[in-house]
């Protein structure tokens, strides 16, 4: 596994000209921050990206912990059933979720627009996944949607390791509902938190498939969607507008690599060491 | 008294919140399902409603079969999943039981090795991955794909697996040492099973990204002969854009494997997540 990587790495400090492979240093990260044209696309790419991820941060987690919240509740009939059936989306395949959304939305077919009419919404409707203003939104939903079963699950479980003995405490010197919810679990379950936030971000950023499926590898409309991924596959292996650069290409998954890196550093020695852990 | 209808009316917001959501995360599937039974006017002019007597039409999937090679496909996805999990649980095995049972240089160093491939994705390391491929001639092979995944996998299942073996008491490996077996017998005779239930969760964990995954079979064996399920519902849902029939027969075709594995299963991968995150 670090063979093809640090080739990676390797292969970015090169260029090829006529066949000839030659080394040019950091020439070509030069190349990436420098050209303008690099540089745009880069910069629209990791922008796009950052969006995605704090979508998922505001929307996919706290509906993820909410989600399990309720679970958790002692004494909920059903229970089984709920977790089974809001977990399922994220088994399903990219390819699925990416078509079966793009079907969804699309104003051939009208199924989104007569269930908006149907709740007096229907002037709200519009080919988001077309406009460049809303496509990435759209997309980001739902890939929400289909991922909300992870911090569910993971914080669920968080959840149901807090010992009895605590929340009866709890419970006798009065905090109980939404009191015992904000005070006592989720400054118990902070770490699980933290977990899938970063669980979030390295696979934010290593996003491809959704977006290849949806919109294809140009991450249309007018790179509205066009994420780090995507980028790579671009540059890598050439479109319709320019031919593939295999050294550009390793170029970009270094910096991802780099990215990725620095967050996950960042969060395991700085963040992780300063949360407090209770032992039970 | 008083108590009891606010207790009620508490779990009955509860039940709606859970309900509702529960409906968003079924509706579009069910909703892909139903109409690909259905003929084309009724797809589209009346697509909330289940199949009837006058709207049941099979025609998508007379063409979904006719034109693509879906049981090739499928057949295909098989073999580079349960290959690539067979690989990941024997080296993931072996190399949890190395790290966990003996102490040797390098040890601690080959453990946080293995925690960042845990974290950094063997994606980002394609462009050599495609470049040994072609040199090896093993692009387009199905070969090629178990071995990525194998890679990609083991980092996780070697994670997990040494968890669970620092568990296996010391006591029953040493007994078994004392009757003369030898290290292999130690490690498939007596620790293996102990540790059987991890294997499941792991292999179950380790299977769902590989079924699903679409970049490496989109770049190492796009051929007519490798593609997976995942990749062939892509490109032919690409060529068949207009034919809603087909691409709803098609979508509903790949989704049903899934389904059918995930309601098999969901009970071991969830306790396997729940008890993984406990630890």
């Amino acid at each position: 596994m670090i063979v093809p990587l640090a080739e990676t790495l390797r292969l970015s400090l090169f260029t090829e000209t006529d066949q000839v492979r030659s080394f040019v240093g950091l020439g070509n990260f030069k190349t990436l921050f420098g050209d303008p044209r690099w540089a745009q696309s880069f910069w629209n790419a990791l922008w796009n990206n950052t969006y995605f991820f704090l979508i998922h941060m505001l929307v996919q987690n706290p509906t993820g912990i909410g989600l399990a919240a309720l679970l958790s509740l002692p004494r909920l009939r059903a229970r089984s059933f709920y977790r089974t059936a809001i977990f399922m989306p994220t088994m399903l395949s990219f390819v699925v979720v990416g078509f079966v959304w793009k079907l969804i939305l699309s104003p051939l077919w009208g199924v989104a627009p007569s269930l908006l009419a149907a709740i007096g919404l229907k002037f709200l409707f519009g080919p988001w996944l077309g406009q460049e203003t809303t496509a990435l939104t759209a997309l980001s939903l739902v890939s929400v949607w289909q991922y909300v079963g992870i911090p569910m699950m993971l914080i669920y479980a968080a959840l149901l390791s807090i010992p009895d003995e605590l929340i009866e405490a709890a419970e006798c010197d009065g905090v109980t509902g939404m009191a015992q919810f904000w005070k006592i679990k989720l400054p118990l379950v902070l770490p699980s938190i933290g977990l899938v936030s970063i669980l979030t971000f390295v696979a934010n950023f290593n996003a491809f498939d959704l977006i290849y499926v949806s919109q294809g590898a140009l991450a249309g409309p007018n790179f509205a969607t066009d994420i780090l991924g995507t980028f790579l596959y671009r540059t890598f292996f050439g479109h319709q507008l320019q031919l593939g650069d295999q050294h550009m290409g390793a170029t970009i998954a270094t910096v991802m690599f780099l990215i990725i890196l620095t967050v996950v550093s960042f969060y395991l020695l700085v963040i992780q060491r300063r949360m407090r852990r209770y032992q039970f | 008294m008083g108590q009891a209808p606010i207790l009620r009316m508490r779990r009955s917001v509860v039940h709606l919140l859970l309900g509702g959501y529960t409906l968003v995360a079924l509706a579009p599937v069910i909703l892909i399902i139903m109409n690909s039974f259905k003929n084309r006017k009724s797809i589209f002019g009346q697509p909330l409603l289940p199949p009837g007597a006058g709207s049941v039409s099979l025609i998508g999937y007379e063409t979904v079969l006719k034109q693509g090679d879906f049981l090739g496909y499928f057949q295909n996805s098989l073999i580079v999943t349960v290959g690539s999990i067979f690989f990941i649980l024997l080296f993931g095995a072996m190399a949890a039981f190395a790290l966990t049972e003996y102490r040797f240089r390098g040890n601690i160093f080959l453990g946080l090795f293995l925690a960042l491939g845990v974290m950094v994705p063997i994606r980002l390391g394609t462009v050599a991955i495609l470049e040994m491929m072609a040199r090896s001639g093993l692009v387009n092979s199905l070969t090629a794909l178990i071995l990525v995944y194998t890679a990609q996998g083991l980092p996780l299942a070697v994670f997990v697996l040494s968890e669970f073996m620092r568990t296996v008491s010391n006591d029953l490996k040493n007994a078994g040492r004392v009757d003369g077996l030898s290290e292999y017998v130690v490690f498939f005779r007596l620790v293996l099973p102990v540790v059987r239930p991890a294997m499941a969760t792991v292999a179950i964990f380790s299977m769902i990204p590989i079924w699903n995954d679409l970049w490496f079979p989109l770049i190492l064996a796009p051929a007519e002969s490798t593609k997976t399920i995942t990749l062939g519902t892509q490109v032919f849902i690409g060529q068949f854009v207009t034919n809603w029939n087909a691409v709803l027969a098609a979508l509903t075709l790949s989704i049903t494997p899934a389904l059918i594995l995930y309601l098999l299963f969901s009970r071991q991968l969830i306790r396997g997540i729940t008890a993984g995150a406990v630890k």
